[in-house]
């Protein structure tokens, strides 16, 4: 009788025990699902997005300021920066994670993604409850 | 160091003969990744607009030259290209479309609808535009 060959046995888990739950993705079907929900969002806000946009052609700053401030506008901008910047930032990541392989750039482009979105996000939102307060 | 496994590999893009649907799938990812960067033209000209009138002023330098126009037109045409692209995917997602025709029906809807609301968008936006 021979012993069992261990050589390559690195870990005491199982087999079954590491594709349990969520096994080696980390993740589930979270952002595919908030991925169609900001697109659905988008779809219903793109009209009034463009009504908006159409509104501050040819005006100056005084004039578009006072429109961006108007309540009913700066609403309807809020919700399609936060739609779009969750959008684009789940959508930046699946193409990360389809062309870099290697585990530390992966990694490191992840979280750049991370900063870019939340930043654009959060300079447009800044910009926008700025000019609804009029300060 | 363990031996690399040699796994088998699926074939890539260039293995295959073109087809619509899988240009237009590379088309809808370019243009995302497109509208990714092009947001940093809406911060700037919100965070302009919130700044004051030489900020603004910038802003409107830019969009009114030619490369700014080009920018913003393919700035356009990106958004509703995708935007109709991904309707389709609704659909797809739905279970619905999937026959040979409907596939290429819906994508052919999606690029000429993309373009012709893009130049629909724009003339809308020169008339009144243009008038202020």
């Amino acid at each position: 009788m021979t012993a069992p060959d261990t050589s390559t046995v690195k870990s005491m888990r199982t087999p079954l025990a590491r594709v349990r739950n969520l096994g080696a993705s980390h993740s589930g079907t979270g952002d595919f699902w908030r991925q169609r929900v900001t697109a659905v969002a988008m779809t219903l806000l793109i009209l009034p997005v463009i009504v908006v946009v159409m509104m501050l052609l040819g005006r100056n700053q005084a004039g578009a300021a006072q429109i961006l401030g108007s309540p009913l506008v700066a609403v309807i901008l809020l919700l399609f920066i936060v739609a779009s910047a969750w959008h684009m930032k789940i959508g930046m990541q699946v193409v990360i994670e389809d062309y870099v392989h290697g585990e530390k750039l992966k990694l490191a482009a992840v979280m750049a993604n991370n900063f870019f979105s939340i930043a654009v996000a959060l300079v447009s939102i800044y910009a926008i409850l700025k000019l609804s307060s009029g300060v | 160091m363990t031996a690399r496994i040699e796994r088998p590999l699926s074939p890539h893009l260039q293995t295959y003969r073109w087809t619509l649907t899988m240009a237009l799938s590379i088309v809808h990812r370019v243009t995302g990744v497109a509208l990714y960067f092009g947001t940093l033209l809406l911060a700037w000209w919100l965070i302009s607009a919130a700044s004051g009138p030489p900020a603004y002023a910038n802003v409107q330098a830019f969009t009114s030259s030619l490369i700014g126009r080009l920018i913003v037109f393919g700035y356009t045409w990106a958004l509703l290209h995708h935007l109709l692209s991904g309707i389709r995917h609704f659909v797809w997602d739905l279970g619905y479309g999937f026959k040979a025709s409907e596939r290429e029906a819906l994508t052919w809807s999606a690029l000429i609808g993309g373009i012709s609301l893009t130049v629909l968008v724009w003339i809308v936006a020169y008339a009144i535009g243009g008038g202020r």
